[in-house]
């Protein structure tokens, strides 16, 4: 990384360290919800930016890591963060790992087809099973019976909920640069670079010895994993848990966040949820017409912008040096 | 010593015979040209020994190792590589990166998730020496995709050879450059190969640059072999002359 990108990290992270102290509770919690929905983001582009894969199907792993939380609170009486992590993260990298055998060989439509379909029966199976999942009704994750740092911090009393949204921004804030991190570290090793190999040239990437499916089911598993971990993060945030996060236009939501920010650079999905979980909250404010504006929103990116608002910018740069 | 050799290699498309029947055998340290007409089946055979085709029947040897039903990675690791008719880089990475994934490949470390690939020395050193072998180290850190054609073919070579084969087949490494181009590509391909003791087979349709630089000339004509010698005997030869030249000797 060199010194000015280096440099505009430590002032984005700066900004991020004091938001809560300037943005008073409601944007911090708008912040907070972008904030996981980005590491969601980061987790779909290492399958489409840097594998060639796109999946429509995502929701599924976002809706294990909710639902995880959510059963785990209900059944077993958890109510410690850490260990929601846990379960979900191992949930949801099961998940990964058993849809990746069968969707990995394949590519292009008929990965994006089986992706949405397999994502398609967790929703039904939400919706069919509401003796144990609530149904539509869904189930409630109160962040009043949260504990964050295991047990130090809980949130009782009559003023607990700025108290929560402010702990529960930094506990994301730290799990999203970490996320972030990783997530640099993993494309920028032999393993990312083999997976942009691949997406680059899959019959050359063969002739190296790489066996393909393989590493493209690791793939899957990580980006199944990042994005597990979102939906872990996003529950005790939205306090409630429905079918609604499995079904696909929660997938499409994703693919928006990536094409929004630009799916062939590294920051472009983590900038696109985060704008368009703004875009989003405001449209609906403004309008019982959100989707409409959403809708012509994606049309412009893909017609004038395709590189995304990050790929446009970089290019930009890049003309203007 | 045989280092590769083929027994009755067979594949048939439909009605065209493409191999048939064909036994092949490379000598170690050799740098064989393989040549005919289009259509000849000398790709086919190279897409045979390399599985990116499977035969009909017949089998393949590396050694005394019987590889005919192994796959790709195996017959990597058994030591052969490939190039290809048309250019296949990784448009998207640098040239450094094309390289130094051949490396990782041929070391076993492309499954390290957590280490800066940048950040390996040793692979990032060798990627280096190989380019200036290939006479790109100075466009080390462009895309593939911004390289000139005839840098392109070197690149698409220099990615083979950084597996460090034993046998290196290259599918026409010349095509589609200038005249000048080819001299210098074929001037640094065969400097490289020869430097680096590696048996190599070309794919080749000059028959300028194939009675240069090939130690020895296979011919195939409808997909069986016409003719095998050193270049002088094949240029002296009369069933060659007629059918891959037009003339008369």
């Amino acid at each position: 990384m060199n010194r000015r990108r280096a440099a505009l990290v430590a002032a984005v992270v700066a900004v991020l360290l004091a938001f809560p102290a300037f943005a008073g509770t409601y944007q911090t919690q708008l912040l907070t919800y972008g904030l996981t929905l980005a590491i969601a983001a980061l987790g779909f582009n290492l399958l489409l930016g840097y594998t060639g894969l796109l999946s429509f199907g995502h929701s599924a792993f976002l809706g294990t890591g909710a639902y995880t939380v959510a059963l785990m609170m209900r059944y077993l009486g958890v109510s410690s963060l850490e260990l929601f992590i846990l379960g979900g993260v191992i949930c949801s990298a099961a998940l990964a790992a058993l849809l990746g055998v069968v969707c990995v060989r394949h590519t292009r439509i008929f990965f994006a087809i089986l992706t949405l379909a397999l994502s398609q029966v967790l929703w039904t199976l939400a919706y069919k099973f509401f003796w144990i999942t609530g149904g539509t009704d869904g189930l409630r994750v109160p962040f009043s019976q949260l504990t964050l740092l295991g047990g130090l911090v809980s949130f009782p009393g009559a003023d607990a909920f700025a108290k929560f949204i402010t702990y529960y921004y930094y506990y994301v804030l730290v799990v999203f640069c970490v996320c972030t991190a990783l997530m640099w570290l993993i494309v920028h090793s032999p393993f990312g670079k083999t997976l942009q190999a691949i997406r680059d040239n899959e019959t050359r990437a063969r002739f190296l010895g790489v066996r393909i499916w393989r590493y493209r089911w690791l793939a899957f598993v990580v980006s199944g994993i990042f994005t597990g971990l979102a939906g872990i993060l996003w529950v005790p945030l939205n306090g409630l848990v429905t079918p609604d996060v499995l079904y696909w236009p929660q997938s499409g939501k994703i693919v928006f966040f990536a094409v929004l920010g630009g799916f062939r650079t590294f920051a472009g999905p983590i900038v696109g949820a985060v704008i368009f979980n703004y875009l989003e909250v405001y449209a609906v404010a403004l309008t019982q017409y959100w989707q409409l504006a959403l809708g012509v929103i994606l049309i412009v990116l893909v017609t004038f912008l395709p590189a995304g608002i990050v790929g446009t910018a970089a290019r930009l740069g890049a003309k203007l040096k | 010593m045989t280092l590769l050799r083929t027994e009755a290699l067979k594949k048939h498309f439909g009605e065209t015979r493409a191999v048939d029947g064909v036994d092949f055998t490379v000598n170690e340290g050799e740098f064989l040209s393989l040549v005919g007409t289009n259509g000849a089946g000398k790709t086919t055979l190279v897409n045979l020994i390399s599985a990116f085709l499977l035969p009909d029947s017949g089998r393949i040897f590396i050694g005394d190792r019987d590889i005919t039903h192994a796959s790709v990675d195996e017959r990597i690791r058994s030591g052969i590589a490939r190039s290809f008719q048309l250019v296949n880089l990784f448009d998207d990475l640098s040239v450094l990166d094309n390289v130094s994934l051949a490396i990782f490949a041929r070391e076993g470390k492309t499954r390290r998730p957590f280490s800066l690939a940048a950040r390996d020395a040793a692979v990032t050193r060798e990627a280096e020496e190989f380019l200036a072998e290939f006479r790109l180290g100075d466009k080390a850190q462009s895309p593939a995709r911004d390289l000139a054609q005839g840098e392109r073919k070197l690149l698409d070579v220099a990615v083979a050879y950084a597996l460090r084969p034993k046998l290196l087949f290259l599918d026409e490494p010349t095509s589609g450059v200038s005249t000048r181009d080819k001299t210098q590509i074929m001037d640094t391909v065969s400097a490289v190969v020869r430097g680096g003791g590696i048996t190599a087979v070309v794919i080749e349709h000059d028959m300028d640059v194939v009675f240069k630089y090939s130690d020895r000339v296979v011919v195939m004509h409808e997909g069986r072999f016409l003719a095998d010698g050193p270049p002088e005997e094949i240029r002296r030869n009369r069933d060659v002359a007629k059918y891959l030249l037009g003339t008369d000797v």
